[in-house]
């Protein structure tokens, strides 16, 4: 089980992903929105979606987990 | 036993290291026994060995565990130390420390590389009287590489522990390889951590390769095995002169890679939007010419080697796919330190901007981001190698300066046709100027004001009009930057800059 972590502090524009969903080592699952940039936040290992964590909208800080892949 | 004899057989003890199961258990790590290190990292062995005889009488120690001495790599003289894991565990006894100082002195004498190859638990606990406190103790080894530092390229291979103030040789270094799995760097160790502070945690986990590379950042190039770490500093070395004295060598000249995609169709149009600046700096370089530092810590800035049309040059790019390519505490210090190892070695610079500013929030703030911030911009300002600016896309407020900006000095600054420089980009500049009034307008009429401002603002910020402001020195096609910086960097090799004369700056560290 990995839990992605936010690398910045930011708003969630877009989540890319659902829950369930099968996702590679690379793809996308967020899109933040911070210092008016676009940063997508990609999944480190490869799995399942387990758990999201965070809505569209939600500010969230460096270091909060935005999702758990599996 | 006739006096030949002996000698052969003394000769052949020392050759062969420690105990047969020593050997054996490094094997199994997959480590390379020392001399077959040297073997492989030098064009043809060591040429001569210093104090091979070292504490001979003791049939324990040969060499002392360590081994010390000068060959060529690349054609080029470079001096060496290499732990010996297999003699106490590379420890350091009072010859191992002499050894290591005098070839250090060796090294500054002749004014060449030093290779330090460190795989060593640390001092001989029995032998501290003759090694750790007296002025040729261990402590003479960092003043040594203190003062060697921008005299001639310092490069630690990290193949097992570095540990307590043996940590300190690294930390010194120019640069530091660590092979994954094996190397690890720590000031105590995880039974010392668990017995002095009461933490419990694992050695990887404290002080391994993966974690230095890529959280700490003392660790600067995360490797597989010794052979990727030796290959790696073979490369290292094309890329730099013997001393601060001389010039990076010239290659030969290779075309980039070719690509479908040209830099024109790379960058996307809308300013927020990511895009990968490696495919970027493939587009600008030799073919395969690239060596970078740092590639797992702090990504959002990009530091490394490349060559154009043969010549060296130290790359410093903002990369917008992480983190919006917003500078952070740890990428100006990573920034920093590569723009110093440039400049001490006669490295042209070339600064490739896309970046939207510093960091802000509280995170940062208490993480130091001003005073490392400041640390970047100084080691920048003082640069005095060829420095050439590029705004490949934007370079807003204090990005503009950490970038080489043009009050810092560049040789040039250089703007792409869609590049924008401003204190900040349009949709904060609108929302900062005008948020009263935006506020007092009814809502429906809100999108359409903001959207006539944000344009407004935009002409106001107009490359061009920076360009016959001369702000910007030229605006160049995408597709015709290698051409330009080539003709740049050719343009400024007579370039003889002294900064300011002062004993030294007082910077923030």
């Amino acid at each position: 089980m990995n839990q992605l972590v936010a690398n910045m502090a930011g708003n969630v524009w877009k989540v890319v992903v659902s829950e369930g969903d099968q996702v590679n080592s690379g793809d996308d699952i967020v899109i933040l929105e911070s210092m008016k940039m676009e940063i997508p936040i990609a999944a480190e290992a490869g799995g399942s979606i387990k758990e999201l964590k965070v809505n569209e909208g939600d500010f969230v800080n460096e270091g909060d987990v935005i999702a758990i892949i599996e | 036993m006739a006096k030949n004899e002996f000698h052969e057989e003394i000769r052949e003890r020392i050759e062969n290291g420690g105990a047969e199961k020593y050997h054996e258990k490094n094997a199994e790590k997959g480590k390379m026994f020392v001399r077959e290190r040297l073997n492989r990292l030098f064009d043809d062995d060591l040429d001569v060995e210093d104090a091979f005889f070292a504490n001979c009488m003791d049939d324990s120690l040969p060499a002392d565990g360590v081994v010390t001495g000068i060959g060529k790599i690349n054609g080029q003289t470079v001096c060496v130390m290499a732990n010996d894991s297999t003699v106490k565990a590379g420890s350091w006894g009072k010859r191992t420390v002499e050894k290591i100082i005098r070839i250090q002195e060796t090294a500054m004498k002749l004014e060449v590389p030093m290779l330090y190859l460190v795989d060593s638990a640390g001092a001989r606990i029995t032998d501290q009287i003759e090694m750790f406190p007296n002025r040729r103790g261990a402590g003479r080894i960092f003043y040594n590489q203190v003062q060697m530092s921008g005299r001639v390229p310092q490069i630690c291979l990290l193949f097992g522990p570095s540990a307590a103030g043996g940590a300190y040789i690294p930390a010194f270094c120019d640069i530091v390889v660590m092979v994954d799995g094996n190397a690890s760097m720590y000031l105590g160790s995880p039974r010392m951590a668990e017995k002095v502070i009461g933490e419990k945690v694992s050695l990887e986990e404290m002080g391994g390769a993966k974690m230095h590379c890529s959280v700490s950042g003392v660790g600067d190039v995360l490797v597989s095995s010794e052979q990727e770490a030796i290959e790696y500093a073979q490369k290292y070395l094309t890329y730099f002169p013997e001393n601060f004295r001389s010039k990076p060598p010239v290659q030969e000249a290779i075309k980039p890679e070719s690509f479908e995609k040209s830099i024109g169709d790379l960058i996307p149009e809308n300013q927020n939007a990511p895009f990968d600046m490696y495919e970027l700096i493939k587009r600008l370089i030799d073919e395969d010419s690239f060596c970078e530092i740092k590639r797992e810590f702090a990504k959002e800035i990009i530091t490394g080697l490349a060559r154009i049309n043969g010549q060296t040059v130290g790359i410093i790019a903002n990369q917008p796919r992480m983190k919006g390519g917003v500078l952070f505490h740890d990428s100006a210090d990573k920034a920093a330190k590569f723009i110093q190892l440039c400049d001490a070695f006669n490295i042209p610079l070339i600064f490739l901007a896309d970046i939207p500013g510093f960091m802000i929030g509280t995170k940062v703030e208490r993480a130091g981001i001003i005073r490392h911030g400041a640390k970047m911009i100084s080691a920048m300002s003082e640069a005095s190698v060829p420095k050439i600016s590029v705004v490949v896309r934007k370079a807003y407020g204090a990005g503009l300066y950490a970038m080489a900006g043009p009050a810092f000095e560049p040789d040039v600054t250089i703007a792409l046709p869609t590049a924008q420089i401003a204190v900040m980009g349009p949709e904060a500049a609108v929302n900062a100027v005008y948020a009263n009034k935006i506020a007092e307008l009814p809502e429906e009429e809100r999108p359409a004001f903001i959207k006539e401002k944000q344009e407004e603002y935009k002409e106001n910020i107009d490359i061009y009009r920076l360009a016959s402001e001369m702000v910007i020195d030229d605006i160049v096609q995408p597709d015709d930057l290698r051409d330009h910086l080539n003709k740049r960097l050719e343009a400024y090799q007579s370039k003889n800059l002294t900064f300011t004369e002062r004993k030294h700056g007082v910077y923030p560290v």
